[in-house]
């Protein structure tokens, strides 16, 4: 049960943001962070989100996964338009549909790495579905670590409990904001290889921001912001197309 | 050092609000006491001072303590018409006023008592010889001549309505007057500034109702122009009684006396009241403690900074002693303005309830300024030099890493160790107490103090157990009650400085309900259990009754017995003892007493009984024989024909009233037993009050009134304690915020965290209420536990003198305590929680 059939579902869309906008301010003051962004997120797909600092890319994520609101489109996840619904929905929506995998980990220190794991169902006051679990930890390789505490992990540890955590309640997408960000080159790649085999073996959709050609090269697709804009797509990536891509946009950055 | 420390106390302004708060209350309190007992008593000195401006030299009775005040039995011989006619006559001497006074209940127009008891007083109208009394200036009408007229006081007239020409109830001492207002005075008499009333009687009918014929209770000479107080006093000690039955003092002296005693009293109060503000400030303490600590933990990086650029610990420290110093400045000089707003408001609060405080203005005294400044600034310091010593500790290297170790737990090893020796030897001090007797009074005192310092210094180790055993409870809340759980275990010391700020304020409140509880109840037990009779008869003040009263109840239908206790001072070997006469036929039936020899029914003649303290001061038995000196000098020998337990009510020698009465210059009773034949009704009360003429000044009580009194007096007792330690109450309320706060702020990106997996706002709430009401349930648990502990320790003691002293344990009480420590936890965390459930996930989520 817990592997879903991937091919016939693959067009289908987990997630779609359609002329998106999001605007800070007023007048003079007034600061465009995403300007009329169209994407899809496809179900069983690992997507990148790629841009340099203060291109808009958190906040996309950020509009997408209904942790911020925005000024103007409008943002699905499966069926649910996010722009209608008040914080009590938007909540009890992250909590049921979503996972986050957050830069800094984001453990709560008094949990066992376990609990930790567990707690968004324990929020949901759900009951965790036990074979999964059993599974999800097998693959972060935690199992002799279930009952330390974060402060007894190292940050590659903490890392993989988080990205336990996200996939425990199999939400229909997950959100990694610069997953790797706070993580050295080993432990970042053993993360993003997890997320990587989430997607391809268990069939869970994945999109992540980074800054990183070579995070960004174990997605299936990256996406490209410039400027609040969405410019640009490349499938397949390896860290090297994506670092061309990204000397481009420093290349016409520097022109424009 | 100086400027980034004031830097810092404007960074934090909303941080330090609640220390700010916590000394200002404690300040306010400590300013406010001194502007109160200053200003009440500097109003009262100046009132008492204008009183004796018609006194140069006063005569008084000797050795008559009980005799000037109202005439009751045994009064030291009075001043005679004659030496008021020879004082008026002594070189220097201008006027001689003869004074009798003493209690009058005076009715208001509903036929309730006016004032209370004691300061509604009545004296005589002493017309000089211009026929008028110059310290009572007559506003309207005429001054009183003869039995039926009186003058009253202009403030009282007015006060109750009255007019010339009202016709106003009042009693001396039980039967009913109904004299008529012929003039209303105005007096500078100190007794009326401070919000009594007084009557004024023609001399005769004042000597008739206070004295006897021709007597007076105080003689008042008048120097004339050029002479001075001394002079005339040499004068007067010329013409005084040579046996030394009267003495004179000078109004100067009189006047500072009383300025004395004033002081003594208001010095007393002033005590009192510093206590409970020592209580407060002391708590506030816990919360400057946490403050500083927080902000310097805050402060880990920059503070490691500065000193690897450079700064001493010592300079650290003391850019955080300064810190402290500002917040201490800021909280004192607002706290003294407070402290001087409540000095004024608890003058017009106490003038609103009864006007006994005279007119005068508000003192602030430089020492008021003083004391409350230093107070509130080397509080706070002191709260903040070990959070400024850890900081001093921070090592350099701290501003490179990201994570500034916690507080080892070693210390807490250390801690514990401490807190458990403490504890023991508190616990250990005050069982060894309670089997002393009257020497426990110092090792209880000194181990409530051990064992409360060491159960303080326990907290944070008892934290986890006691909370832990909360977790049941907090399961059916679900992972909000789960995380507040945890929340509030996580910083233990913190979490236990918290609590015991409650912990101190509830420990005083169980521990004085356990022990006003279980002496009202033995009180209570001791005067009633003894009590056959339905009905005591007194007046409202415990002042004397006319044997008038006895004599109306022994009369009426329906009574079966009464009984007088009438007092008499006597002499039995040479000390002073008071007999006590009453009705030896009946008394049996009135009061039972355990007796351990003998019973009433020897009680007759020469025979006496006497309770067993007495018995065992004198050394007598069952039979033993012994002199006494009556009080008209007269010497007679008793027998003692029974040892009884004393009480409350009944105690010392009492003998039939016959055997007394020929020696009594003046017949009057304390009380008057009455056993009626259908038993304490409605109807037998009316009848007893009907027949007393409805006198509002004699109090009519069964058993359950006499319960209710002693009931109502340990609950205003109570009540008034309970507002004093509100303030220490309200001051950790502060501090439970203030750490509730601090873990909000602490927590932020945890929070965002749980709002972005989907705890909704509701969660996160009660997340923070969970936390807050653990915390505050917490001390209380502790406080309502150490409580009760000090209260049966107390009891142990106190229960060697009172036999009847048995344990009552409060429940409703306790449980209304605990219920308060919830309170508290549910309003402290109001705001936090509100703030909490509003953080912005994303920016939270991004905070380091």
């Amino acid at each position: 049960m817990t592997t879903t059939p991937v091919a016939h579902q693959a067009t289908a869309v987990a997630a779609r943001a359609t002329e998106l906008s999001k605007v800070y301010g007023q007048g003079e003051t007034q600061v465009v962070a995403l300007d009329r962004v169209t994407v899809d997120f496809r179900q069983a797909e690992f997507t990148a989100i790629m841009g340099p600092s203060g291109s808009g890319k958190s906040t996309l994520m950020h509009c997408v996964a209904g942790l911020d609101s925005f000024s103007s489109g409008s943002v699905r996840i499966g069926d649910t338009e996010l722009g209608s619904l008040k914080d009590k929905q938007l909540t009890k929506l992250r909590r049921d549909k979503i996972g986050f995998i957050f830069q800094a980990f984001n453990l709560l220190p008094t949990l066992t790495a376990a609990e930790n794991i567990t707690l968004p169902m324990d929020i949901a006051g759900r009951k965790p579905d036990k074979a999964w679990l059993e599974q999800v930890i097998q693959m972060v390789g935690l199992s002799g670590r279930l009952s330390h505490r974060p402060s007894q992990l190292s940050g590659g540890q903490q890392q993989r409990v988080a990205v336990a955590r996200a996939l425990a309640s199999q939400p229909e997408i997950i959100f990694g904001d610069e997953p790797t960000g706070n993580l050295d080159s080993r432990s970042g790649a053993e993360v993003l290889g997890f997320l990587r085999n989430s997607v391809r073996e268990l069939g869970q959709t994945v999109v992540m921001v980074t800054h990183d050609p070579v995070a960004a090269a174990y997605a299936d697709r990256v996406v490209f912001l410039a400027d609040g804009r969405l410019t640009d797509e490349l499938h397949a990536p390896t860290s090297d197309s994506v670092l061309d891509r990204m000397r481009q946009f420093d290349a016409k950055g520097r022109t424009s | 050092m100086f400027r980034t420390a004031l830097r810092n106390v404007l960074a934090h302004k909303a941080r330090l609000l609640m220390t700010v708060l916590a000394v200002l209350l404690g300040v306010a309190f400590v300013s406010g006491t001194l502007v109160f007992t200053n200003t009440v008593s500097d109003a009262f000195q100046k009132s008492s001072a204008q009183g004796f401006d018609h006194v140069d030299v006063a005569i008084k009775p000797e050795q008559g303590d009980a005799g000037a005040q109202g005439g009751r039995p045994g009064a030291a011989p009075a001043l005679t018409q004659e030496l008021l006619d020879r004082s008026a006559k002594v070189d220097g001497a201008a006027s001689a006023t003869g004074t009798v006074s003493g209690f009058a209940a005076l009715a208001g127009k509903d036929g309730e008592l006016l004032g209370d008891g004691w300061s509604t007083r009545g004296a005589n109208y002493f017309p000089g010889p211009d026929g008028k009394d110059d310290r009572y200036p007559m506003r309207d009408g005429r001054a009183p001549s003869g039995k039926g007229e009186i003058a009253l006081d202009a403030k009282t007239a007015e006060r109750a309505g009255f007019e010339v020409g009202d016709t106003v109830r009042m009693s001396i001492d039980g039967p009913v007057l109904t004299p008529k207002v012929t003039g209303i005075f105005t007096t500078d008499d100190g007794n009326v500034a401070a919000g009594g009333s007084l009557a004024l009687f023609d001399t005769k009918t004042a000597q008739g109702l206070y004295a006897k014929p021709g007597e007076f209770s105080e003689i008042d000479v008048r120097a004339a122009a050029g002479t001075s107080q001394a002079a005339l006093m040499s004068e007067i000690e010329k013409v005084l009684p040579k046996n030394g039955t009267a003495a004179a003092t000078t109004g100067k002296e009189l006047a500072d006396e009383q300025a004395e005693a004033i002081s003594t009293s208001m010095s007393g109060m002033r005590t009192g009241l510093l206590v409970f503000a020592g209580i407060s400030l002391f708590v506030g303490i816990f919360i400057i403690a946490n403050t500083f600590t927080m902000l310097v933990a805050q402060r880990t990086k920059e503070l490691a900074l500065m000193r690897a650029v450079g700064a001493s610990r010592r300079q650290v420290t003391r850019s955080v002693l300064i810190e402290a110093f500002l917040v201490g400045t800021v909280a004192a000089v607002t706290g003294l303005a407070a402290g001087i707003g409540i000095g004024a408001g608890l003058r017009s609060l106490m003038g609103s309830f009864g006007g006994s405080v005279p007119d005068g203005p508000l003192v602030v005294s430089p020492a008021t300024v003083i004391t409350s400044l230093l107070v509130g600034v080397v509080v706070t310091m002191l709260a903040a030099w070990l959070p400024g010593r850890r900081a001093a500790k921070i090592p350099p290297v701290a501003a490179m890493n990201s994570v500034h170790a916690a507080a080892s737990t070693k210390s807490l090893v250390v801690r514990n160790t401490i807190g458990a020796l403490l504890s023991g030897a508190g616990v250990a001090a005050v069982l060894a107490g309670t089997t002393m007797g009257d020497d426990g009074k110092l090792p209880m005192g000194l181990g409530a103090a051990l064992l409360l310092v060491g159960v303080f210094v326990l907290t944070p180790l008892l934290s986890r157990p006691v909370i832990a055993a909360a977790a049941p409870l907090l399961k059916v809340f679900g992972i909000s009650g789960k995380l507040a759980r945890q929340n509030a275990v996580r910083n233990p010391r913190r979490t236990a400085a918290t609590a015991s700020a409650l912990m101190i304020g509830l420990t005083l409140i169980t521990g004085m309900t356990v022990i006003a509880g279980s002496v009202q109840k033995s009180i209570d037990k001791m005067a009633t259990d003894s009590l056959r009779a339905d009905y005591v008869v007194s007046m409202a003040n415990f002042g004397p009754l006319s044997p008038d009263v006895e004599q109306k109840l022994k009369d009426l239908d329906g009574v079966t017995a009464t009984s007088p206790l009438r007092n008499s001072p006597s002499l039995v070997d040479g000390e002073r003892e008071y007999l006590t006469g009453v009705d030896a036929k009946t008394i049996g039936q009135l009061a039972e007493l355990d007796f351990r020899q003998g019973s009433w029914d020897a009680l007759g003649g020469a025979k006496a009984v006497v309770d067993s303290d007495t018995a065992k001061r004198f050394g007598w038995k069952d039979g033993s024989r012994f002199p006494v000196t009556y009080e008209d000098g007269k010497k007679g020998t008793l027998q003692v024909a029974g040892v009884y337990q004393g009480n409350e009510m009944m105690r010392g020698i009492m003998l039939d009233k016959d055997r007394l009465a020929p020696h009594q210059s003046r017949i009057t009773d304390m009380q008057v037993m009455v056993k009626t034949s259908d038993g304490a009704t409605p109807a037998a009360k009316e009848s007893i009050r009907e027949a007393l003429g409805d006198n509002p000044a004699v109090a009519v009580d069964d058993k359950k009134d006499i319960s209710d009194g002693i009931a109502q007096m340990f609950t205003l007792m109570l009540n008034m304690l309970y507002g004093l330690l509100a303030m220490a109450v309200i001051v950790a309320v502060l501090g439970v915020i203030n750490t509730l706060a601090m873990s909000v702020f602490e927590r932020s990106q945890e929070i965002g965290m749980l709002r972005a997996i989907g705890l909704d706002r509701k969660g996160i709430k009660r997340m923070v209420r969970m936390e807050s009401l653990v915390i505050s349930l917490f001390g209380g648990v502790l406080g309502i536990g150490l409580g009760v502990f000090f209260g049966w320790a107390a009891g142990e003691l106190i229960g060697s003198s009172i036999a009847t002293y048995e344990l009552v344990l409060p429940w409703g009480r306790m449980g209304l305590f605990l219920a308060l420590a919830a309170l508290v936890g549910i309003l402290a965390a109001l705001w936090p929680a509100r703030r909490a459930a509003r953080l912005n996930m994303l920016s939270a989520i991004k905070a380091e």
